[in-house]
C-alpha cells in the first residue's frame, strides 16, 4: 500500500462526512415541508398529487402507512414481471430482445422492486431499453424512494411528542423522488457523461478488433441508470460486468463519484435523522458507528489483500488499482448497493469473508436508502434494550420506553433475513441442483452459494461471481430471499414506528441510558458484532475463514 | 402485643431452603412448568433428544462415554436453572411464613355471648364484636357500637392529639393498628382478617400468583428471539458441516446430534434464561426484607424507573415536630430574662413545641423546670381565639404578680397593645428573619412588655442533604411536600437540599402535581397515609402506603410498608433499580460468553475439514486458540462451564448486583466492565480450567 492509496481513502472517506450535514440539512428541509433550495418545483410535486389522486393533508396510522408500501410495492412488482413478458412487442427495442423467461422475470422484479438490484440476467443481452428504463430505472428511484419513506415513518414514531400518524407515504415518497433523488441523478448523470459515459438509444455497435474478429459493443442509455443505480443503492448495473465496464465506469473520476454516490444519501441520512429526532449528536452516534464499522471492515480487508502473496490480481479492476477494487467492494457490500467494479470472487478470501459479514449484518454500515438507518435502528434498540437494563431503568430510547412490542418487532426483523439466509443456504448445499451452479468446489463454492443468499435476504444484490444463478431453483429462491429481507424488515419497522409514536417521552436526566455518548457507539458496535456475527461464525468459519487459513498455510 | 413487623434477612444458602430448593428442581421437570421458559425450554428438549439418542446406542450395544458426559451435563443445566428459581421461591415462602408468624401473634378481646375471650387476630371474622380497654391496639378496621374513647391515630394521621371516637354518627370508624388511649369501646369488626389486605398481599409474595413483569415478558422475548437464531445456525450448521466434510473426503461426521445440541445449549442465553425468574422473585424478596410488601412485581420494576419522588416533609424530611432552637430578645431586655420566661409559660405546654423550649432554655441557661403546682401559677392554655399561652403567677412575697404570654407575633401584639404596650420595631424585625429562614416565631411578652422571641424550627433528619445529592446523581428529582407557607417551605427545602416544594400543598393539589408530572414523561413515587391521600396514591406509579394508614390508603397504593417509614422510599427506588441492573448485567454476561463457546467449540467441530490428508488436522485447528486438549474435551467443557455458571451466579440473582447511588452513565461503564468485558474473558479462564481438570481427571 502506498502513500498515495491511503490518500485516497481518506479523501474518500472525508468528502463522505463534510457532505453529510449539507445534503442531510437539505433533507431536513424537504421531509418536514420547510422551505428549501428546490422549493420553486412545488408545482411539480402538486402535478404528482393530483395525477396520483392523493390528498397530501392526509395523515397515515402505521396500518394505513404499511398498506400504503405494500400496496405500491405490489403494484410495482406486478407491472415489472409483466413488462418482462412482453417487452419483445414493446418499443425502444433495437435488438430484437425476446420476452424474459419467468423465473428470470419474477426473480428481476423482486430483484428491483426490493432495492436489491440483484441481476440473475445480464443486462445487454436481456432486457430491452424499454424495460431498462420504464421498469428497472423507475423502480431504482422508487424502491429507494420507498426506503426512505420507511425511515422517515420510523424517526417520525421516535420524535413524536404525541399524535397517531406517522405522516403520509405518498407524500414522503414524492418528495424523496423529486427533490432528492432525481435532481442528485441529474447532477451525477452529467458528470458521468462528461467522463464518457454513454447515454444514447443506439443499437449495439459491431467493430473488428485488433486481432481481427468482430465484436458486438452494447450501446445504450448508460449514464441516467448508473446514477440511479449509486445514488438510490440499487447497484443493478446497466451492463452485466457492471461499473468494471469501460462505458459504465470510464475514469478515475467516474470512479470515485460512483463510490461517493453510494454511501452520500446513506450517510446523510444520519444526519436529518439527527435534524428531526432534535439531536445532532444522536445522529452523529449512528454515523460515527458506521463509520468505525466501515473503517474497520475496510482495515481487515487491505489487510488480507495486501498480506497475500504475491497480489491477486485477477478479476480485480485493474485500471484504478486494488485500492479502488477493495474501497469499492467495502463500500458496495456495506451500503446495500451490490453495483461491483471487481469480481468479488477474486477478492482474498477474508476480504471476500468480509463483505459478506457487511451483508450479513443486516445492511447497516450506512446500508441502504433509508433501509440502513431504519435497519441500524433496530440495532440501536435491541443495545438499548440490553445494555440499558444495566442502568437500572427499563430501557429507553430517546425517552420513549422500549417494551415488549418494540423487542418482538426487533427481533422479528433481525430474524428473518437470518432466516433466509441460514435455511435457504442449507438448502441449496444440501440439494443436487443448488450444489450444480457452482463453479468451484469445497470452500469457495460454498463462499459463492452463502454470497448468494446473503446478497438477497439482506437486499445487496452484488454477485460474488462464479455461481450460476439463473436456473429457476436460484431465481425462485433467492427471489424469496429478496421478498424476506425487503419486507420482513419494512413491516416490523412500521409496527415499531406505529408502537413507540403514541408513547410518552421521558425527559433525559443524569438516570437516563446515554445514547449520545462514545460509550453508547462501542456498546452499539458490539451488539451488532456480537448478535449478526455470532449467528454467522460457524457458517463464516466453513466459507471464507477457512480459505483464507488454507492461503496462509499455503495449502 | 407487639405490632411491628420485623423480617430477617436471611443467609443466603439457608439449609432448610435448599434441600426444599433442591426437590424442587427435580419437581420442576414438569413439561408445564418448562413452557413457561422458552430459553430453558430448548435445553429440555434438547436434553430429552440426547437422552433419546444415548439409549439406543445402549440398546445397539455402543455406548459412547462422550455422549453420556455431555447428556448428563445438559440435564445438570436444566436442574441447575430450576434450582435457582426453586432457591428464590423458597426464600420468598420463608419471608412469607415469617410475617404471617409475626401476624398471628396479635390477639384480640372477642366477645362472644357476652362473654369475652382471647383469640388470634387472624381468627378474627367479619362481624365479630371485640373489646378495646385503655392500652389495647384495635385488632382490626370496624366500627364502634359500644361507647366512647380517645384514640391515639398519630401512626395514621400523625397527630399527636388523640381523637374521640364514640358509637353512632360518622366519627364511629376505627382503624386496625390504632391504640385505645382511655375508656372502653367494643368493636364489630369490618374486614376479614384472613383476607385482609396485607394478607393478600403476603399470598403475592409467596409467588403464588407470580406474573411476568412487562420487562421480562419483552427480556423473554428477546432471549427467545436469540434462541430461534442461535436454533437456525446450529440447524444449518448440520447441513454446512455435511457439505464440507463431504467435499473435504471425510466419511464421519464430528457434528453429530449430542455435540449440536452441546453447541446450541452452549450459545442460547442459557445463564439468563436459567436465572431470570430467580431475579425476578428475589427483587420481590429483597423488598420484604425492608419490609415493603408490593402488590405485583410490576410495582418493583416501576420502583426503578421513578424519576420523580414526592416526599412528605414531616418525618422524612424533618424530624416530626419543630424544635426550639433560639431566643431573641428585645432591646434592652436580658437573654437569660427572656429564656427564663419562655420556660415558665412553657411549663405546662405538654406540646412538643413547648417541651423544646424548656429543654433548650436548661440547656443554654442551665434553667430547670419547675412544677407550676409548686409556684402557685396558673396556666393559661392555648385557644383558637387568643392564639396564645401563657401563665399567671399571683403576687408573691413582694413580688408583683406576672403575667406571662406567648404566641405568634401578631396575636401577641394586639394582645399587649390592648393593654396599652408596645411593640418594638426590632422585634418585629426578627420575627421577620426568623420566617425568611424558614422557622417559626413565637413572641414572648410579659405584662405590656415584649420580652423577645423564640424560633423554633423544623429539624431536617440527619444525612439527608447527602440521601438527596445521592438521589440528584441517578437522576431522580425529590419534590418536598408540606402544608407550611411558601416562605418556611423554601427555607426548609434549601436546608434538606430537595429540588423542589410544594407549599401548602392539598391533597387534591398533589394529584394535580402528579399527574402534571406524568404528563411531563416523569414517572412519580410518593408515600402517603390517610384516606384523602388515597387518589394521589393510585395516580402514582409507586404509592407506598404506611401500614399504619387507612384501609383506603392502603387499597390505593402497590406497596405497603410495614415499618410505616417514609424515608423507605428511598430504598424502594433502589431496590427497583438492582432489580433490573441484575437482569441487564446477566443477559450482557450471557450474551457475551458466546464468543469464548464459539472458539472452543467450532475448532473442535471442523478441526479436521480440508485437511491436506483426511484424518490430519486441517486449517481451522488454527482457532482453537485456547489450546483445548481434544475436540471431545472442548465440547464438553464448554457444556460443563455453561451449566456450572448458573450455580456460580445463583447468589448475584439473589442478592442482586452491587448497588451504587451514581448516574446512569457511570453506572453503565462499571457494568459494562465487569459483566460485558467480564463476560468476555471469564468463559476462556473457565473453559480452559475445566479442559485440564477433565483431561486429568481421564473423563475424555
Amino acid at each position: 500500500m502506498t502513500v498515495s492509496d491511503l490518500l485516497q481513502i481518506a479523501v474518500y472517506l472525508g468528502v463522505l462526512t463534510l457532505a453529510t450535514p449539507f445534503l442531510g440539512h437539505y433533507m431536513y428541509q424537504v421531509f418536514t415541508g420547510a422551505r428549501h433550495l428546490l422549493s420553486p418545483l412545488r408545482p411539480v410535486e402538486q402535478i404528482v398529487y393530483r395525477l396520483g389522486g392523493i390528498d397530501s393533508q392526509t395523515e397515515m396510522r402505521w396500518t394505513a402507512y404499511a398498506w400504503a408500501v405494500l400496496a405500491f410495492n405490489a403494484a410495482g412488482l406486478v407491472f415489472l414481471f409483466v413488462l418482462q413478458l412482453l417487452q419483445g412487442l414493446l418499443p425502444l427495442n433495437p435488438t430484437g430482445l425476446a420476452g424474459v423467461e419467468p423465473f428470470l422475470a419474477f426473480n428481476t422484479a423482486v430483484s428491483f422492486v426490493t432495492n436489491t438490484n440483484w441481476q440473475a440476467y445480464g443486462g445487454e443481452v436481456t432486457l430491452t431499453y424499454f424495460t431498462q428504463m420504464i421498469g428497472l430505472t423507475v423502480q431504482n428511484f422508487v424502491s429507494a424512494g420507498t426506503g426512505i419513506a420507511v425511515l422517515l415513518a420510523l424517526t417520525r414514531g421516535l420524535a413524536a411528542r404525541s399524535g397517531e400518524t406517522l405522516g403520509n407515504f405518498w407524500v414522503d415518497l414524492t418528495r424523496a423522488v423529486i427533490y432528492v433523488l432525481l435532481p442528485l441523478s441529474i447532477l451525477w448523470t452529467v458528470a458521468m457523461i462528461g467522463q464518457g459515459v454513454v447515454q444514447n438509444f443506439n443499437d449495439y455497435t459491431t467493430v473488428a478488433t485488433l486481432s481481427g474478429e468482430t465484436q458486438l459493443i452494447p450501446q445504450g442509455p448508460a449514464a441516467s441508470q448508473i446514477a440511479i443505480k449509486q445514488l438510490g443503492t440499487n447497484g443493478g448495473g446497466f451492463f452485466n460486468v457492471n461499473s468494471s465496464h469501460p462505458y459504465e465506469n470510464p475514469t478515475p473520476i467516474s470512479n470515485f463519484l460512483q463510490m461517493l454516490a453510494i454511501l452520500l444519501i446513506p450517510a446523510a441520512l444520519t444526519y436529518t435523522y439527527g435534524k428531526m429526532i432534535g439531536s445532532l449528536r444522536q445522529g452523529w452516534v449512528i454515523f460515527a458507528a458506521m463509520m468505525i464499522l466501515f473503517v474497520g471492515g475496510l482495515t481487515i480487508m487491505l489487510w488480507a489483500e495486501y498480506s497475500t502473496n504475491p497480489i491477486l490480481m485477477e478479476g480485480k479492476e485493474a485500471r484504478f488499482g486494488v485500492i479502488n477494487s477493495v474501497l469499492w467492494a467495502q463500500a458496495t457490500t456495506s451500503a446495500s448497493n451490490g453495483s461491483v467494479n471487481a469480481m468479488h470472487s477474486s477478492l482474498s478470501p477474508l476480504a471476500g469473508g468480509v463483505a459478506m459479514l457487511n451483508m450479513l449484518l443486516g445492511e447497516i454500515i450506512f446500508g441502504g436508502v433509508g433501509s440502513g438507518l431504519y435497519g441500524m435502528l433496530i440495532f440501536v434498540i435491541l443495545t438499548v434494550f440490553i445494555a440499558g437494563l444495566m442502568v437500572g431503568r427499563t430501557p429507553e430510547y430517546l425517552g420513549k420506553k422500549i417494551e415488549s412490542r418494540e423487542i418482538q418487532m426487533a427481533i422479528v426483523a433481525v430474524l428473518l433475513p437470518n432466516a433466509s439466509v441460514l435455511l435457504l443456504t442449507a438448502l441449496a448445499i444440501a440439494t443436487e441442483t443448488g450444489l450444480a451452479s457452482r463453479a468451484n468446489p469445497a470452500a469457495h463454492g460454498f463462499s459463492e452459494i452463502l454470497y448468494a443468499f446473503a446478497s438477497a435476504s439482506n437486499n445487496n444484490g452484488s454477485a460474488f461471481a462464479g455461481l450460476n444463478a439463473n436456473t429457476p431453483f436460484y431465481n425462485t429462491l433467492l427471489g424469496f430471499a429478496m421478498l424476506i429481507g425487503r419486507f420482513g424488515v419494512i413491516f416490523p419497522v412500521l409496527a415499531i414506528a406505529g408502537s413507540l409514536l403514541p408513547k410518552r417521552v421521558a425527559p433525559p436526566s443524569s438516570g437516563t441510558f446515554p445514547t449520545d455518548r462514545p460509550l453508547f457507539i462501542g456498546l452499539l458496535i458490539a451488539v451488532i458484532l456480537i448478535i449478526g456475527a455470532l449467528t454467522y461464525f460457524p457458517a463464516l468459519t466453513l466459507g471464507p475463514i477457512v480459505q483464507q487459513l488454507l492461503l496462509m498455510g499455503g495449502a | 402485643m407487639e405490632k411491628k413487623l420485623q423480617v430477617q434477612a436471611r443467609p443466603l444458602f439457608e439449609r432448610a431452603i435448599v434441600q426444599r430448593a433442591l426437590g424442587d428442581a427435580v419437581r420442576k421437570l414438569d413439561p408445564r412448568q418448562m413452557v413457561k421458559n422458552p430459553v430453558m425450554l430448548v435445553v429440555f428438549v434438547g436434553a430429552i433428544v440426547t437422552s433419546l439418542i444415548v439409549i439406543a446406542d445402549v440398546i445397539n450395544g455402543r455406548v459412547s462415554g462422550f455422549n453420556v458426559q455431555i447428556l448428563l451435563w445438559l440435564w445438570f443445566t436444566v436442574l441447575f436453572a430450576n434450582f435457582a428459581e426453586a432457591m428464590a421461591e423458597g426464600r420468598g415462602k420463608a419471608q412469607a411464613d415469617a410475617l404471617r408468624k409475626t401476624r398471628t401473634q396479635m390477639t384480640a378481646r372477642r366477645l362472644h355471648n357476652g362473654k369475652e375471650d382471647r383469640v388470634p387476630a387472624a381468627d378474627l371474622k367479619r362481624g365479630d364484636l371485640v373489646v378495646c380497654e385503655a392500652g389495647d391496639v384495635i385488632p382490626g378496621d370496624g366500627e364502634i357500637t359500644e361507647g366512647i374513647a380517645s384514640v391515639d391515630e398519630s401512626a395514621i394521621t400523625g397527630e399527636s392529639a388523640p381523637v374521640i371516637r364514640e358509637s353512632g354518627g360518622d366519627r364511629s370508624a376505627v382503624t386496625g393498628g390504632t391504640r385505645v388511649l382511655s375508656d372502653r369501646i367494643v368493636i364489630r369488626i369490618t374486614s376479614e382478617q384472613g383476607n385482609t389486605f396485607l394478607d393478600r398481599m403476603i399470598a403475592l409474595v409467596e409467588g403464588a400468583k407470580r406474573q411476568k413483569t412487562p420487562n421480562e415478558i419483552a427480556l423473554t422475548i428477546l432471549l427467545s428471539g436469540l434462541t430461534i437464531i442461535f436454533l437456525l445456525a446450529v440447524v444449518s450448521l448440520r447441513a454446512f458441516a455435511a457439505y464440507s466434510e463431504a467435499e473435504s473426503g471425510l466419511t464421519e461426521t464430528t457434528a453429530t446430534v449430542p455435540v449440536l445440541v452441546a453447541l446450541l445449549v452452549c450459545l442460547i442465553p442459557t445463564t439468563i434464561g436459567g436465572l431470570l425468574s430467580a431475579i425476578g422473585i428475589s427483587g420481590m424478596d429483597r423488598m420484604i426484607q425492608r419490609n415493603v410488601l408490593a402488590t405485583s412485581g410490576r410495582a418493583v420494576e416501576a420502583a426503578g424507573d421513578v424519576d420523580v419522588l414526592l416526599l412528605d416533609k414531616t418525618g422524612t424530611i424533618t424530624l416530626g415536630n419543630r424544635m426550639a432552637t433560639n431566643f431573641v430578645p428585645a432591646p434592652q431586655v436580658a437573654l437569660d430574662r427572656l429564656a427564663d420566661a419562655a420556660q415558665l409559660s412553657s411549663l405546662a405546654d405538654e406540646t412538643p413545641e413547648g417541651r423544646s423550649i424548656v429543654i433548650l432554655a436548661k440547656e443554654r441557661f442551665g434553667l430547670r423546670g419547675r412544677e407550676l403546682g409548686d409556684l402557685n401559677a396558673t396556666f393559661v392554655p392555648f385557644t383558637a381565639q387568643t392564639r396564645m399561652s401563657g401563665v399567671d403567677f399571683p403576687a408573691h412575697g413582694g413580688q408583683a404578680p406576672r403575667s406571662i404570654r406567648k404566641g405568634a407575633s401578631d396575636a401577641v401584639k394586639k394582645h399587649i397593645e390592648s393593654l396599652g404596650g408596645r411593640f418594638p420595631s426590632e422585634v418585629q424585625s426578627s420575627v421577620d428573619d426568623i420566617a425568611k429562614r424558614g422557622g417559626t416565631p413565637l413572641v414572648v411578652s410579659e405584662g405590656t412588655e415584649i420580652l423577645g422571641v423564640i424560633e423554633l424550627k423544623d429539624i431536617v433528619k440527619g444525612g439527608m442533604k447527602e440521601r438527596f445529592n445521592q438521589l440528584r446523581a441517578m437522576g431522580i428529582r425529590t419534590i418536598m411536600i408540606t402544608g407550611d407557607n411558601p416562605l418556611t417551605a423554601a427555607a426548609i427545602a434549601a436546608e434538606a437540599g430537595v429540588d423542589d416544594f410544594m407549599a401548602q400543598a392539598t391533597p387534591e393539589d398533589k394529584l394535580r402535581r402528579i399527574r402534571q408530572e406524568q404528563a411531563d414523561g416523569h414517572l412519580v413515587a410518593m408515600t402517603g397515609d390517610g384516606t384523602n391521600d388515597a387518589p394521589a396514591l393510585a395516580q402514582a406509579n409507586v404509592g407506598v402506603a404506611m401500614n399504619t394508614g387507612t384501609q383506603a390508603a392502603r387499597e390505593a397504593g402497590n406497596m405497603v410498608d410495614l415499618d410505616s417509614d417514609p424515608t423507605k422510599l428511598i430504598e424502594v427506588v433502589e431496590v427497583g433499580k438492582q432489580l433490573l441492573m441484575t437482569r441487564g448485567a446477566l443477559t450482557t454476561f450471557s450474551i457475551a460468553n458466546d464468543v469464548a463457546k464459539y472458539f472452543a467449540i467450532l475448532p473442535a467441530l471442523f478441526g479436521g475439514i480440508y485437511a491436506a490428508t483426511p484424518g490430519e488436522s486441517g486449517p481451522l485447528a488454527a482457532l482453537n486458540i485456547m489450546g483445548l486438549a481434544s475436540p471431545e474435551s472442548a465440547v464438553l467443557s464448554a457444556t460443563i462451564f455453561n451449566a456450572l455458571i448458573i450455580v456460580a451466579l445463583i447468589p448475584l440473582a439473589i442478592r442482586g448486583v452491587n448497588y451504587r447511588a451514581m448516574g446512569a452513565a457511570a453506572v453503565l461503564q462499571r457494568n459494562l466492565l465487569i459483566f460485558g468485558v467480564g463476560g468476555l474473558i471469564v468463559p476462556f479462564i473457565g473453559i480452559k480450567l475445566i479442559d485440564v481438570i477433565i483431561t486429568a481427571l481421564g473423563l475424555v
